[in-house]
């Protein structure tokens, strides 16, 4: 694409048109002076014109809006910074063959949900071999020896059980994000690896649907992954992790 | 209505089998007390409060008594008998003034014998039978309440959560919640509260996902909801979770402050929480007896297997749970009509014919169960965040709930995944569900699947598929089809488990006053 576009805006049905939509709730009493409201804060969202089109009252005290209009805002492409897949998706055959040549022996996975987090979907549908979007999950590839270590495992429990398995990899999930409890959870995980196994630490990989992959640096992880990963693009990166380790060590 | 022409002899062979493999489990569960049973029997009769100087922060006072007994004598006989004879020994007037006592170690506990046996057991046999008249009051309550006030004028009821961790916030919302239709609120427990070895106290600001079960948030959330009953003119039940290390004496908390339903099932802790196995079947079978007397209509978690299981494949799976979940309940002296078993809807919508399936599974449950308040679970594994396409997925999953008559419904959130429910979220999924309701509440009267159409022929196959997968639990024990991962593909091992050493079994002279007086009431 050598004549990529650098700004866009939004497509309602034109190109140009810059159309959104959106709805919100407002905590004044349903009636015109709430849609007049509702256009103000539109307006200063960027939206221009703009039309409150549906309004209706939420008990006495609120409002719910659905507004469409237009948005003057250019998205510049050049400015857009994101992580970009750094390695090549491999089919679970390929991860196989890969790791039975790169490790001769098989690689070992421990995860598990840390902190008071008792949602293990995330790491259930990477880890079990029940998979997550049609793929299947870590435990089905031959070569990779995973350790489900479920919910609610403390700090200190997962480092004990990586060095107890002598994991290669330990994948965290977190769901729950009040009071940013999965910033500060995975933070604390990765001090205490650094500080219990220093440079032997096992490659450390969080995820997460409200992580940011650009965070993993932050978090003191290798590698993060956020909503709608698939096994198969962990699978992937951990041979591609062990491939650059290897690398250097040689 | 029977629309699948199920084979009684099918079904009851599927019940037999059942009762057989729950048969060895309730042995054991009768064998043996565990720190939480004996600390909800002291509950009930009376402790209450915690010890705030505590370096642990506020430390029960009934943990206090336990573990100080524990050390001291044991539990093999029972908390109550050292408990009351210390009472007595020490002349003092409560047993909160004892776990004061306790606590600053002027109390030596031991087995009382003869007269001081006989003494011990009388004080505290009339001490546990108030708590149970609370408990029956309670229940005397309610049913005067609904008299007057009146159930929902639908099926199924709609059922909503709160959780936003403050319970100041979560009264304002279910208040809302009830004008705006909801028939049971639900007020969902923070996460971690299961693996709790403890009941936090008093009124709580700061939960993670969801706000502390304690006795205090339940007096004021029923209490806000008796309030909003009298104004919206039905009774809004009130639900929450005895599930986790404290299954007992949340099951006697919820007894004590009226609420109406409670989430309880035989295996969640144990699958989805790694307790213990007989921890989990000891405490849930003292929990159902408290709610049997307190008239508490009790949800089962059916839900959880298909969110990590396919539900499709796992179907027959939820039918055995069912089945094991209905014997140990009306082992434990639950009659039907307190039977909320759990069931979801949680196919793959890219799944060719997947609504056909899921009324298919419905019915099914419907059918095998037609005296029980099935309660009907909403999709939640495949909410992608597309808050659209969610909304037009739950629509389906209110139709089907209305079709196969259904009679819990619990609201669905198109932004479950996403975000906790915005105000306008909890609004558009009650208006989605009127709507249904209002359009085709009454289509089951015309609803006739072919008899050797897919919906009758799935849920033949399904029930077949759970009378095998039963037969094989009863070749090869419960207990260690729980271990073998036969249930939500989690492997769980009866010795091992988080609670393990929480378990004791009874000595011959084990005595509870709470639980002889239980299953004295069990019909």
């Amino acid at each position: 694409m050598s004549d990529a576009k650098r700004y866009v805006r939004p497509y309602g049905d034109t190109t140009g048109d810059g159309m959104i939509q959106t709805s919100f709730t407002l905590p004044i009493p349903f009636g015109p002076k709430a849609d007049g409201a509702a256009l103000q804060l539109a307006n200063k969202m960027g939206m221009d014109p703009a039309m409150v089109v549906h309004s209706n009252p939420i008990g006495d005290d609120f409002t719910f809006f659905v507004v469409y209009g237009s948005v003057k805002h250019l998205v510049d492409l050049d400015e857009v910074k994101v992580v970009e897949r750094e390695y090549p998706l491999l089919s679970p055959s390929e991860v196989n063959n890969t790791l039975k040549k790169v490790l001769r022996r098989k690689l070992v996975v421990v995860g598990g949900c840390i902190g008071t987090d008792a949602h293990t979907v995330g790491i259930d549908a990477i880890l079990n071999i029940k998979g997550f979007a049609g793929e299947k999950g870590l435990e089905y590839y031959r070569e990779l020896k995973v350790v489900n270590l479920g919910a609610q495992v403390s700090v200190p429990e997962l480092v004990r059980s990586a060095r107890a398995e002598k994991a290669d990899a330990v994948l965290i999930s977190q769901v729950v994000t009040q009071r940013d409890a999965h910033i500060l959870n995975t933070q604390e995980m990765s001090a205490a690896f650094r500080e219990a196994m220093g440079d032997r630490r096992p490659l450390l990989v969080a995820g997460g649907p409200r992580f940011d992959p650009l965070m993993a640096g932050e978090l003191g992880v290798d590698r993060v992954f956020s909503r709608g990963t698939t096994p198969g693009e962990v699978a992937s990166y951990l041979v591609h992790a062990m491939q650059a380790k290897r690398g250097v060590a040689a | 209505m029977a629309l699948l022409d199920l084979d009684p002899l099918v079904v009851a062979a599927a019940r037999k089998l059942a009762a057989r493999a729950a048969e060895p489990v309730v042995s054991l569960a009768k064998a043996h007390t565990t720190v939480a049973v004996e600390r909800a029997t002291l509950r009930l009769a009376g402790i209450t409060g915690a010890d705030s100087t505590h370096r642990a922060g506020d430390v029960p006072w009934v943990n206090r008594v336990i573990d100080t007994v524990r050390e001291q004598c044991g539990l093999e006989h029972g908390v109550v008998l050292p408990a009351f004879h210390a009472l007595r020994e020490h002349d003092l007037g409560s047993l909160t003034e004892l776990a004061e006592a306790t606590a600053a170690g002027q109390i030596q506990f031991k087995i009382p014998t003869g007269k001081d046996l006989t003494a011990a057991r009388k004080a505290s046999t009339s001490a546990v039978a108030k708590g149970l008249k609370t408990v029956d009051r309670n229940k005397t309550q309610r049913e005067k309440l609904v008299a007057k006030w009146g159930d929902p004028a639908q099926r199924p009821w709609i059922y909503l959560i709160v959780a936003t961790g403050d319970i100041d916030e979560d009264v304002v919302q279910a208040q809302n919640a009830a004008r705006a239709g909801a028939d049971v609120i639900a007020v969902i427990r923070s996460t971690g509260q299961s693996l709790l070895d403890y009941v936090p106290e008093g009124a709580t600001h700061h939960g993670f996902a969801g706000t502390y079960a304690t006795q205090e948030n339940f007096r004021i959330m029923r209490a806000a909801l008796d309030d909003v009953s009298k104004e919206v003119g039905r009774y809004v039940r009130l639900t929450n979770y005895a599930s986790g290390l404290c299954m007992p004496e949340i099951a006697v908390l919820a007894g004590l402050q009226r609420l109406d339903m409670m989430l309880n099932d035989s295996m969640y802790g144990i699958l989805f929480r790694d307790i213990n196995p007989i921890r989990t079947f000891v405490d849930q079978r003292f929990s159902r007896q408290v709610h049997a007397r307190a008239g508490i209509i009790i949800n089962t978690g059916e839900d959880n297997y298909l969110t990590t299981a396919d539900a499709v494949d796992a179907a027959h799976t939820v039918t055995v749970s069912q089945l094991l979940n209905e014997h140990f309940a009306h082992e434990a002296g639950l009659p039907d009509h307190l039977l909320g078993l759990g069931h979801a809807f949680e196919i793959n919508p890219k799944v060719p014919d997947s609504f056909r399936l899921e009324l298919a599974h419905a019915l099914l449950a419907r059918e095998l169960f037609p005296d029980a308040p099935l309660k009907w679970m909403p999709p939640t594994k495949h909410m992608t965040g597309d808050v659209f396409d969610g909304y037009l997925l739950d629509g389906f999953f209110n139709l089907a709930g209305v079709l196969t008559g259904q009679s819990i419904l619990l609201v669905g959130m198109m932004t479950e995944a996403v975000v906790t429910p915005f105000l306008s979220d909890r609004d558009l999924a009650l208006k989605n569900v009127r709507y249904v309701l209002n359009a085709a509440g009454s289509l089951a009267e015309d609803f006739r699947p072919s008899p050797d159409g897919l919906i009758v022929k799935r849920a033949h196959q399904v029930l077949g598929e759970a009378v095998d997968l039963l037969e094989r639990i009863v070749d090869d024990g419960l207990l260690n089809a729980i271990a073998d991962g036969t249930f939500g593909l989690m492997k769980r091992p009866a010795d091992k488990g988080k609670g393990a050493d929480g378990v004791v079994e009874k000595a011959p002279e084990y005595f509870n006053p709470a639980s002889e007086m239980l299953e004295a009431s069990d019909v």
